[in-house]
């Protein structure tokens, strides 16, 4: 009855944490519906729009360029070379200072006079439209002076082959070397060394939305917007504002929606300073969307390795160490800001990474040679380093007869090893391989998958099973980049804000490309200020509203950026309560927020909305204690500075079929599990891993980027050059271990690469055991079925 | 002869009365004539699939169809499917899903698979990857793509609107 | 990526075509379902002064069964054969292959006519019409020719169609009780044009089979017919030592040529493979080749 006349204020249930649940993302709703906004989709008044002519020659002098008909085309606007180009915009040269000795060449927004790759920029040519500015280019006359082209890396080299940049001397742009001291020892003590070359296809990244720039730059105030598909906008204000000597506050990138980046999208590429120099040059904004043809010719390519490896090991399966040799080709220059030496750098860091041998010798060289620029593209050398490692391991698995798991389990670093050091030198903070192993090994039910390849292989169907263990690089520090004198932000910064209506906005260096930053940066706020997500708001793609930052790359979207919002959502907490106790005049202790509630920590009972608060705090604080202002404006800045990275960990198995009379390989099931420490959100996680999995797997089986011996491209074009599809994708069972990073109160590390680092290895692992009655192994990638028929002499 | 014809086209239910360039394709034109941007342009020669649309009721890709073959059409996008609540199912089951991440192949995809819940109410999960094979996504690992269609498959069985085959 | 300036004119008769293929000769093209065309004129691979779209054609359009014939209109889609009854019932073979064709969007308006037209020699219909033994109904519009489609395919994309001519039909002759058929492919992926396929029509009594027609795709500059190993397996009822002389003679029958990823020696590794499989099929009728 009492309620009726006054009810009680009844104790409310916390929320549920958001942190750790299957949370829909709230911003994809608009993508579904066709209502995201990419660059292509932006119009501004008086834009034009380039088309770039480019060199149909891998490496060609431009001899005269007659462009009299194209100026007299209807719509053409300007066109504009790299000499007349250089004038606004400066040269770049693509080295890290800690990569020591590495080289390049002064690369130009344009080239000027030669062309070093085919596909290579000579020309601007500027119109109203990109139908028009393509109808001009069909007119203009160049004369080309082909040069002789270095297309093969293993001879980029030898004495006789033509040096690209004369200046250099050589070929040769990086070279290392890592030796633990003991490694010729240990193989000429091993009871058991088994020796193997693996070799890797060019790739490239092939995002659906192709690489994007608008330039807007307003002469009057000298100011540049550029709308641009990209994955670091604070980096590209910084290059932009330098190469072209405009102060930084007048450069302002907005990334909007991307269409999927995977590192292609992280670089700067010429057309980008072109197009910009562009729409300084001419006082209007110009707008360049690579179409597909030149983003096969433009983008990034990646992955192009030779790798020699030895293994030595006890006759107990102890390994003792890995001895490999890398060669890797990159293109004429070293790409900008990043570098190419970066995946090279890495296949030596992280190759044998999950294992206790105490010996490792790694030599590595990278060359220059006259086909498109390779740079960091999803894995980062990743797939490379864990496919020498897996399928060495397994082939010491096969010759010395030790089932493939056992060995694995045999010589992985013990879960309670950590912190430690690798052979190699690597850092790493806590991995949970043996958990995983046994979480595997249950999760595929391997005896029982062992007994149906048994039974299968007397029938004549040859069914295999790979395994790959892995590690992956995540959460850098500032030993990426900024050790090397690259101005890449290693920090990011989160501001929160509560508003008058009780909502908090949140804007975070780190963007959005579709994994889920802004849903799990959402899920952090809630949790940590202590309100409803759909309460939380987040900006993000924004140089001119958000905390300087260094943006979605080498996985340290979740770990990084999160932490920043995780700190800066707990002190708006602490202020929240502040503003309330002084409402109140209660003492803040003994209050408490929930679901964008201030309560009473005893009674649970509801004392004030965040909304109330709100109110007062901007248009009444006059209600407020004198001498008390609230501060309902967070930032706080987060940099991982205990390791250079936190490792995380996992393991993949891949189920294939491999089809002996035809050499085609059906994926019949895979499966993951998975260490990125804390999961904050399992539904994206999951399809994230997956997604990174049949990036992997693209390579296994599909993906290669064929030159002819004169360094052109024979496969661009999405016809021919084969990506995954679903009706050839196996489906994908996803599991994880959760062992948090101690680096960052979230502790969550990186998890967009590890699905690319090992599911190469797990297939080309699955194949060769398929194959492994008829004693013949695959190892150059991608293991089409030429090269599997070949193997097994069908041909 | 090259010059602009008068093409008619009923998109999303309203028609429009253009001036077109015979090469402009049903992907420029959708975009730029009449600010329908999402339709995507992935690839422009038929591989990718983001450019799908539906004309009369089938889908097509288009940049493999000139706008002035679609004179006297009746053509739908993802804005039409959007607002009209067609495919609020399908689309809903991706977000619970998560069967996009960019988002850039996601209108092309949901007119797909929307295509085949209607011309194979019951299609496995094999149908689905078959039929889903010509939309190229590089986000997801299809996955969850084939998990939204198969549950889509699911209400609309439960809701008996199996539909009829777009014929 | 965007095409060059074309004019662009529909008709709605074969006469009005005709009269403007021999009007602007080479630089005129039909355009049909324009699912090749369109994607080489976005390349600028092809650039045609008009472009002459034909779909308006009434009398090109539909699948009948008449005088003994099972017929096909040119301006059928791809789509119309994929949900034809009549079609599935009277010539399997091409209901067969159709899965194999691309995929659901181009199928909605890719043609039947246009394949035949484009013979592109690793595609489906092609191959199926020589198989099913086709006859090609062509016109200029005042005058029909019928060629064999063993006659229509010459070269590497080249055909028997005259410049001023348009494909109006195909004509299947109705299979016999006896007659089964075959199609299988090997594409890396789903929808793919197909690294080698083949097409098989023959008659099986008593487990023998007769009056064979097999026809490869993707091994040569046409649709190939495998002669030799017809002539090895008529008669006969595909046991092993047959079905290895019937490999070995397509040795003479085919001709493939590397492409990106593929050898010529693995497609004809390949063709000896499919061959196999399909025979099998055509024994056991039923099972997926």
């Amino acid at each position: 009855m009492n309620d009726l006349v006054a009810p009680p204020v009844v104790a409310e249930a916390a929320a549920p944490p958001h942190i750790g649940r299957r949370v829909v993302r709230p911003n994809a709703r608009r993508l579904t519906e066709g209502r995201g906004t990419y660059v292509d989709d932006v119009e501004l008044p008086r834009m034009a729009h380039v088309v770039y002519l480019r060199s149909p020659h891998a490496h060609a002098r431009v001899v005269s360029v007659d462009v009299t008909a194209a100026h007299a085309m209807p719509g053409v606007i300007a066109i504009v070379d790299g000499a007349r180009l250089a004038q606004v915009c400066a040269p770049f040269v693509g080295t890290l200072s800690h990569m020591v000795g590495m080289r390049s060449a002064p690369q130009y927004a344009i080239a000027i006079d030669r062309a070093c790759w085919q596909g290579e920029a000579v020309l601007a040519i500027v119109a109203d439209t990109r139908a028009l500015a393509e109808d001009a280019v069909e007119t203009i006359v160049v004369e080309w002076e082909p040069l002789p082209a270095v297309a093969d890396m293993e001879t980029a080299l030898a004495p006789q082959t033509p040096v690209i940049h004369a200046e250099l001397g050589s070929n040769l742009c990086y070279h290392r070397e890592l030796d633990t001291g003991g490694v010729d020892a240990a193989f000429a003590g091993a009871d058991v060394v088994v020796e193997e070359t693996y070799v890797f296809g060019r790739h490239t990244g092939v995002t659906m939305e192709p690489r994007s720039v608008l330039a807007d730059f307003n002469p009057a105030e000298r100011r540049l917007t550029v709308h641009h598909s990209h994955q670091a906008p604070h980096m590209m204000a910084d290059l932009y504002a330098r190469q072209l000597g405009l102060p930084e506050a007048d450069v302002r990138v907005i990334c909007r929606d991307v269409g999927g980046s995977f590192g292609i999208k992280v670089h700067a590429y010429a057309d980008d300073f072109a197009t910009v120099a562009l729409a300084v040059l001419l006082k209007r904004p110009v707008k360049f969307v690579a179409d597909r043809l030149e983003s096969f010719v433009t983008d990034i390519h990646a992955r192009e390795h030779r790798v020699k490896a030895r293994l030595a090991l006890t006759r107990e399966g102890r390994m003792l160490a890995f001895d490999i040799d890398d060669l890797t080709g990159i293109g004429p220059y070293s790409m900008f800001p990043r570098t190419s030496v970066v995946e090279g750098n890495q296949v030596v860091n992280i190759t044998g990474g999950p294992y206790n041998h105490p010996e490792y010798r790694a030599k590595l060289d990278v060359v220059f040679q006259n086909k498109v620029q390779t740079s960091q593209y999803r894995g980062v050398g990743h797939p490379v380093a864990c496919a020498v490692t897996e399928g060495i391991v397994d082939l010491a698995a096969v010759r010395m007869g030790i089932d493939p798991l056992e060995l694995r389990r045999r010589n992985v670093m013990e879960d309670d090893s950590y912190p430690r050091k690798g052979a190699s030198g690597i850092v790493l903070e806590k991995l949970s391989h043996q958990q995983c192993l046994a979480k595997l090994e249950t999760m595929i039910d391997y005896p029982a998958l062992r007994q149906e390849q048994a039974e299968l292989r007397k029938k004549g169907i040859y069914r295999g099973i790979g395994i790959a263990v892995l590690i992956e690089l995540t959460n850098p520090g500032a030993a990426f980049y900024g050790v090397g004198g690259a101005r890449i932000a290693a920090q990011e910064g989160a501001t929160v804000r509560l508003d008058p209506t009780g909502v908090v906005h949140c804007a975070v260096g780190v963007g959005e490309q579709g994994q889920g930053t802004e849903t799990i940066f959402a899920q952090i706020a809630a949790d940590e200020v202590g309100l409803p997500l759909a309460a939380v708001r987040i900006i993000t793609g924004d140089t001119a509203v958000t905390p300087y930052g260094g943006g979605t790359w080498a996985s340290r979207g979740a770990g990084i950026g999160g932490e920043a919002v995780l700190q800066a959502s707990r002190q708006l907490r602490t202020n929240i309560l502040a503003l309330a106790a002084a409402h109140l005049k209660r003492d803040a202790g003994e209050l408490d927020v929930a679901d964008g509630k201030v309560r009473d920590r005893a009674t649970q009972a509801t004392l004030v909305d965040f909304a109330e608060l709100g109110r007062i705090a901007y248009f009444r604080p006059d209600l407020l204690p004198q001498g008390f202002q609230s501060e309902l404006v967070v930032t706080r800045h987060y940099s991982q500075r205990t390791y250079p990275f936190v490792f995380t960990n996992g393991v993949q198995a891949s189920y294939v079929e491999v089809d002996i009379e035809t050499g085609f390989v059906k994926l019949l099931k895979h499966w993951a599990v998975e260490d990125c420490g804390r999961v904050i959100n399992p539904l994206l996680l999951d399809e994230q891993i997956r997604g990174a999995i049949v990036q992997g797997i693209g390579g296994a089986l599909f993906e290669e980027c064929l030159y002819d011996g004169s360094g052109l491209l024979r496969n661009g074009s999405m016809a021919d050059y084969l990506v995954p599809m679903a009706s050839e994708m196996p489906d994908i069972e996803v599991a994880h271990v959760e062992t948090p990073t101690r680096t960052s109160e979230l502790g969550a590390k990186g998890a967009g690469e590890a699905g690319t680092a090992g599911a190469p290895a797990a297939v080309m692992n699955a194949i060769n055991d398929a194959l492994a009655p008829f004693d013949v192994r695959v190892t150059a990638q991608p293991f089409t079925p030429e090269k599997i028929l070949r193997a097994l002499n069908k041909i | 002869m090259t010059d602009k014809v008068l093409t008619r086209i009923t998109v999303n239910g309203v028609l429009h009365e253009r001036w077109v360039e015979p090469r402009q394709h049903l992907v420029d034109y959708l975009r730029d004539e009449l600010g329908l941007k999402g339709t995507r342009s992935g690839c422009e020669h038929g591989v990718c699939g983001a450019c799908t649309v539906r004309i009369d009721g089938d889908i097509v890709r288009g940049c493999l169809t000139l706008a002035v073959q679609a004179d006297g059409a009746r053509v739908e996008t993802i804005e039409g499917v959007s607002d009209s609540g067609e495919i609020a199912d399908l689309q809903h089951a991706f977000l619970e899903s998560n069967a996009l991440q960019c988002g850039f192949c996601t209108p092309g995809m949901l007119l797909t698979a929307d295509a085949l819940l209607k011309s194979e109410p019951a299609a496995s999960r094999e149908q689905i990857r078959e039929h889903m094979s010509g939309n190229y996504c590089r986000c997801t690992g299809y996955h969850a793509i084939v998990d939204a269609v198969e549950s889509t498959r699911e209400t609309r069985r439960l809701a008996g609107c199996g539909g009829d085959r777009h014929e | 990526m965007k095409a060059p300036r074309f004019a662009y004119t529909r008709v709605t008769t074969v006469a009005d075509a005709v009269s403007l293929l021999r009007q602007h000769g080479d630089d005129a093209r039909l355009l049909a379902g324009g699912q090749t065309l369109l994607a080489t004129l976005n390349m600028r691979l092809s650039e045609p002064v008009v472009l002459v779209d034909i779909t308006g054609i009434e009398a090109l359009h539909g699948v009948a069964v008449q005088d003994g014939f099972l017929r096909i209109g040119a301006l059928t889609r791809h789509v119309d054969i994929e949900r034809s009854e009549l079609v599935a019932q009277r010539l399997p073979l091409l209901t067969q292959a159709v899965p194999f064709l691309a995929h659901a969007a181009i199928r909605n308006r890719g043609t039947f006519g246009g394949s035949v037209a484009f013979a592109d020699p690793a595609a489906e219909w092609p191959a199926c019409a020589l198989a099913a033994d086709g006859e090609l109904i062509l016109s200029n519009g005042t005058n029909e020719r019928r060629v064999m489609a063993g006659d229509f395919f010459i070269d590497l994309y080249q055909t028997d169609l005259h410049p001023d001519e348009l494909i109006i039909a195909v004509e299947f002759p109705l299979p016999g009780r006896q007659r089964r058929f075959a199609f299988t492919e090997l594409a890396r992926r789903h929808g793919d044009y197909a690294i080698v396929g083949i097409a098989v029509a023959g008659d099986i009594s008593g487990g023998v089979m007769g009056d064979l027609r097999i026809v490869f795709l993707g091994v040569g500059n046409t649709p190939m017919r495998a002669l030799g190993a017809e002539t090895a397996l008529n008669g006969k009822r595909g046991d092993p030592a047959v079905l290895a002389a019937a490999i070995a003679s397509l040795s003479e029958d085919i001709a493939p040529s590397d492409d990106l990823y593929t050898s010529a020696a693995a497609k004809s590794h390949l063709a000896g493979v499919l061959l196999q499989r399909a025979v099998k099929s055509l024994l056991h009728e039923g099972e997926t080749p």
